[in-house]
């Protein structure tokens, strides 16, 4: 595998270790993680640190009546496969183990989303939503502006704009102020994993006006 | 906790969970679960770590971060539809394969972190206890302190940056 060049932001891992960012961002970071050493590394850092202020500054609350007595009675149960003690989804190909979860480890079921971009919505919410995205080789996606934050990981193939040259654990983070059209690579389709939290703004009539069928 | 990976030593867990316990409530409440329900996402995460005790490796955590990460997890898991998504477990030996350097050099970082967050001014100390304890956003605490966002921002960033001082051995890569 190419060494992975573009990470998640610190403040990004901070807040998933903390149960703060916003679900469809959990997946890009849970995915990244997944195959970044340098990010998982960064991760049980800031874990670390919510630990030891968990331990030292979190006012301790007193336990009421018998949960001790009751917990103990409970460790011979069999475990909840959907449990605090589950084990975390493997790889299924190129798709990272939370990915494979949410397309419930079968292959993804892509609809045409114009101009040959083939698109799975895995969870939408309002205004945020985290897809997976197959852009044929050396086809570009419509330019866009972007109205709040959104991130694109790179699962198979590389993708390149204004920004950078993004490759396999790759991810780019767009944000308002980022107006780029994403091209794939000659050879191989270009998949990624991408989530926004807010619709985006397209540049262009027609896709504009595209928009609320396409729900990108 | 290596007792407890280690023998499944119960008189050894009864230690970690009246240590840990009012903990893991105490920030489950702060971050605004009431107490019934805080009392039972605990016996959740405490019966986690007793079945997740053989993955427990002190080379790479300290109990607090590693009991931290389940009850994260867990609280997670119980706010949305679909579940947390969470990252693929590294491979490891089970239990892991002890390296007395290495968990030592842990431990003595965290000896160090603690020692940093205490040479932290309290409201410093405080901004980071809440992005980290409470599950409010940078605006939740704006409206909550009444203090302006960007100072709130910048008084992170100098928290943060005076750990990552400290701490930029820790960031193993």
């Amino acid at each position: 595998m190419t060494k992975i060049a573009h990470h998640i932001p610190d403040e990004m891992l901070a807040a998933y270790a903390a149960g703060r960012l916003p679900a469809t961002f959990e997946m890009i970071v849970a995915a990244h993680v997944s195959m970044c050493d340098a990010c998982r590394a960064a991760l049980e850092t800031h874990e670390m640190l919510g630990g030891t202020l968990m331990e030292t500054a979190a006012p301790a609350a007193p336990l009421e009546g018998d949960l001790l007595e009751r917990t103990l009675a409970q460790l011979d149960a069999p475990v909840e496969p959907d449990g605090a003690a589950r084990t975390p989804p493997a790889r299924m190909g190129i798709y990272p183990g939370p990915v494979a979860e949410a397309l419930h480890h079968g292959p993804p079921r892509w609809r045409a989303a114009g101009g040959g971009v083939r698109q799975q919505i895995l969870a939408e919410d309002g205004k945020s939503s985290v897809r997976l995205l197959y852009i044929p080789g050396g086809q570009a996606v419509p330019d866009h502006g972007h109205g709040g934050t959104e991130l694109t990981m790179v699962l198979q193939g590389a993708f390149h704009d204004e920004t950078g040259h993004f490759g396999p654990g790759d991810v780019e983070v767009a944000d308002e102020s980022l107006e780029h059209t994403p091209i794939a690579d000659a050879g191989a389709a270009c998949i990624c994993l991408a989530a926004t939290d807010a619709r985006l703004r397209f540049r262009s009539l027609l896709p504009r006006l595209a928009q609320p069928f396409l729900r990108i | 906790m290596l007792a407890v990976r280690d023998n499944r030593d119960r008189a050894a867990f009864a230690r970690l969970f009246a240590h840990f316990a009012p903990r893991v409530k105490g920030m489950l409440m702060r971050s605004g679960m009431g107490a019934a329900a805080a009392e039972d996402v605990v016996q959740d995460v405490m019966l986690a770590v007793w079945h997740k005790a053989h993955q427990f490796d002190p080379a790479r955590a300290q109990v607090s971060g590693w009991v931290y990460r389940i009850a994260r997890n867990r609280q997670v898991d119980l706010a949305r539809k679909a579940g947390r998504p969470l990252p693929e477990e590294v491979e490891t030996e089970t239990p892991p394969e002890a390296d007395p350097g290495a968990i030592l050099g842990l431990a003595q970082e965290a000896g160090e972190l603690r020692a940093a967050l205490a040479r932290l001014t309290p409201d410093q100390r405080e901004v980071i206890s809440r992005a980290y304890l409470g599950d409010l956003t940078h605006g939740e605490i704006r409206e909550e302190t009444g203090l302006p966002l960007g100072t709130i921002k910048s008084r992170i960033r100098l928290g943060l940056e005076r750990l990552r001082h400290e701490l930029k051995d820790l960031r193993r890569e």
